[in-house]
């Protein structure tokens, strides 16, 4: 393990979310309010790193999201399956209620696989889980301009570990709440 | 038309306390029964030990196995000094002897040749010229030139492999992606992320990496220069922006991205242009895409059939893509090699997911690993070997195997998962 000084210099970032610069200097065109990662890495020579990072939060006290449904933003899939489970419609339903009635809410459908598979392929189907919620919110009544998709694939599992029950709990779709 | 977003990200080097990337260490698991015996006398006048930067290289290739420096019966430094019949004695076919001599400011010049003592013949007289601060990469060209003469086939040593480093445990994780050499040596961190990075991409001139970024709470893909660390993002389309893959002529993307509903498909994005082309139009799953060497098809994983297989499609035709994979009921991920004849996949057996190569000529497939979760390979450029990634006692590792499945060896970080691994090209 390499330990070297630690010599604190200004390290300039641009952040991604949404803003525009065409110019290779620092902006803070960005939302105030979220703060960078930017740690930079020892390198052997003059190599350069680049760094990112946007920490935002799920903002389901900010609209209103009632206690009983705020611990409850997960759904389930069986493995190599993007159907609602039966056990879970209710619990879709009533995050429908909360949103068909309130357009000034938005909700965004972040789809996960387990690990197995391939990375890029567990993509597309973390992004059909999200698109199956998103289909059983419609249903309900929910306007399609308040609901958004992404899918992480394998990529932020809840669990790390490689058995069953932790593979359980990565197959899901999370519903994160925000202002639209 | 996408706008081009142009992040300039100064390149200021930083020293931070701790180590803050996971060195690889390589294991070798298994090699040819036979290796040829190769004595490799220590180099005079470098700081850096060429001899054992070659010596590991070759012995790490599994086809080759080094006489100890104890056991050398002297420490000549030219071929004319190498006493054939004491080399012989002591077990060895081969040996390299050289020098490093400074030539000028910032530069040396190593200078090294190769006798075969079985009948007494110099087979390698040359001289290369590297920075003073190069010099393991000299050392790395001269393990190829070695390995090439005596085998007659191509090596890799002096090549370099991106990774991604994920450490610490959910729900926060932090991500880094990571040049090193070929043996793993000489790691820099060039990303550092709270958010998920994945499919790096080298360009065909081993200036640039592509990858998916999360950071902006989206899949995004980006271009970054290595050395600069100058990097932009190129397709931040909503949706899925996803498995970036450079054209040979290294101006277009392969990538993915998804409809309104949802739905994968591959795409081409001309970098001059910024235009994107449509490859695939099909309610499956379509990603995963990557070239062929000679730049005309495209090969892909794609679920239309029920569940993934490899198809190809000839781009910029009316072709319906045809399927490449027929054998078992998961394959995907291709990458193909060098000279067009064989494809590198992940193809699952039983509930266990492997390595193979299948020969596009006449369709066989080899599984090449053994592991339960093996996926991503990549093809050295000279197509001999792949890295892949796996799973060993819960963590990511990567591993190589050659594509004759006789040579394997493991990369192990020493905290943290590896993963995602790409292997860069030949140097110009």
């Amino acid at each position: 393990m390499k330990r070297n000084l630690v010599l604190v210099l200004p390290l300039i970032a641009l952040l991604g979310a949404g803003c525009s610069s065409t110019r290779n200097a620092a902006s803070t065109e960005s939302a105030p309010a979220t703060t960078v990662e930017s740690k930079a890495a020892a390198t052997a020579d003059t190599g350069a790193v680049a760094s990112a990072g946007v920490v935002g939060d799920d903002a389901s006290a900010d609209v209103g999201l009632p206690p009983e449904l705020v611990n409850k933003r997960v759904i389930y899939f069986a493995f190599d399956s993007s159907e609602v489970r039966a056990e879970d419609r209710a619990l879709v339903a009533a995050h429908a209620r909360f949103l068909a009635g309130r357009s000034n809410v938005a909700v965004r459908l972040e789809g996960h696989t387990d690990q197995r598979g391939t990375r890029e392929y567990n993509i597309g189907l973390g992004e059909r889980r999200a698109q199956a919620v998103r289909a059983a919110l419609g249903l309900q009544g929910v306007s399609d301009g308040q609901i958004s998709t992404v899918s992480y694939g394998e990529e932020r599992p809840a669990a790390a570990a490689d058995d069953e029950e932790s593979m359980a709990m990565n197959r899901r779709v999370e519903l994160v709440y925000g202002k639209r | 038309m996408i706008d081009w977003k142009q992040i300039g990200l100064l390149a200021i080097a930083l020293f931070a306390s701790a180590a803050a990337q996971a060195q690889l260490r390589i294991d070798i698991t298994s090699g040819v029964t036979d290796p040829v015996p190769i004595a490799i006398v220590p180099f005079v006048g470098a700081a850096v030990d060429v001899a054992e930067v070659v010596q590991a290289d070759l012995v790490r290739s599994g086809r080759f196995k080094a006489l100890a420096r104890d056991r050398q019966p002297g420490a000549p430094t030219r071929a004319a000094d190498v006493v054939a019949a004491n080399w012989r004695a002591a077990g060895t076919d081969y040996v390299l002897v050289g020098r490093v001599v400074q030539v000028m400011d910032g530069a040396v010049a190593v200078d090294f040749e190769l006798v075969n003592v079985l009948n007494g013949q110099r087979l390698l007289l040359e001289r290369l010229i590297a920075r003073s601060g190069a010099i393991r990469n000299a050392a790395h060209q001269v393990a190829d030139r070695v390995y090439e003469k005596i085998l007659g086939v191509k090596s890799a040593f002096a090549t370099r492999i991106a990774y991604v480093s994920v450490d610490g445990a959910p729900p926060t994780q932090r991500f880094q992606l990571i040049v090193a050499d070929a043996d793993g040596e000489n790691s820099r961190v060039i990303l550092e992320s709270k958010f998920p990075l994945m499919s790096p991409a080298w360009s065909p001139d081993g200036e640039s990496l592509a990858y998916v970024s999360f950071e902006t709470r989206r899949a995004a893909i980006y271009v970054q220069r290595v050395r600069t660390a100058e990097r932009q993002r190129v397709s931040e389309r909503p949706g899925v922006n996803g498995a970036p893959s450079w054209s040979p002529d290294g101006r277009k993307l392969a990538l993915t991205l998804s409809s309104a509903s949802g739905n994968l498909d591959v795409y081409v994005l001309d970098l001059d242009s910024r235009q994107y082309t449509r490859v695939t139009d099909d309610a499956g799953i379509d990603t995963e895409p990557v070239w062929s060497p000679d730049g005309t098809t495209i090969y892909f994983t794609s679920d239309r059939a029920g569940g993934p297989q490899i198809y190809r499609q000839r781009f910029g035709t009316a072709e319906r893509a045809q399927r490449v994979t027929f054998s078992g009921s998961y394959n995907a991920r291709p990458r193909v090699a060098a000279d067009g004849l064989s494809l590198a996949l992940v193809t699952r057996e039983g509930s266990a997911y492997r390595v193979a190569v299948q020969d596009l000529r006449n369709g066989a497939l080899r599984v090449l690993s053994s592991g339960r979760e093996d996926e991503s390979p990549a093809f050295s450029p000279d197509g001999g070997t792949l890295i892949f990634a796996g799973r060993e006692r819960g963590r990511g590792v990567l591993a190589t195997v050659s594509v004759d499945g006789l040579v394997l060896q493991r990369l192990k970080a020493d905290r943290g998962d590896v993963r995602d691994p790409s292997w860069g090209p030949f140097s110009p």
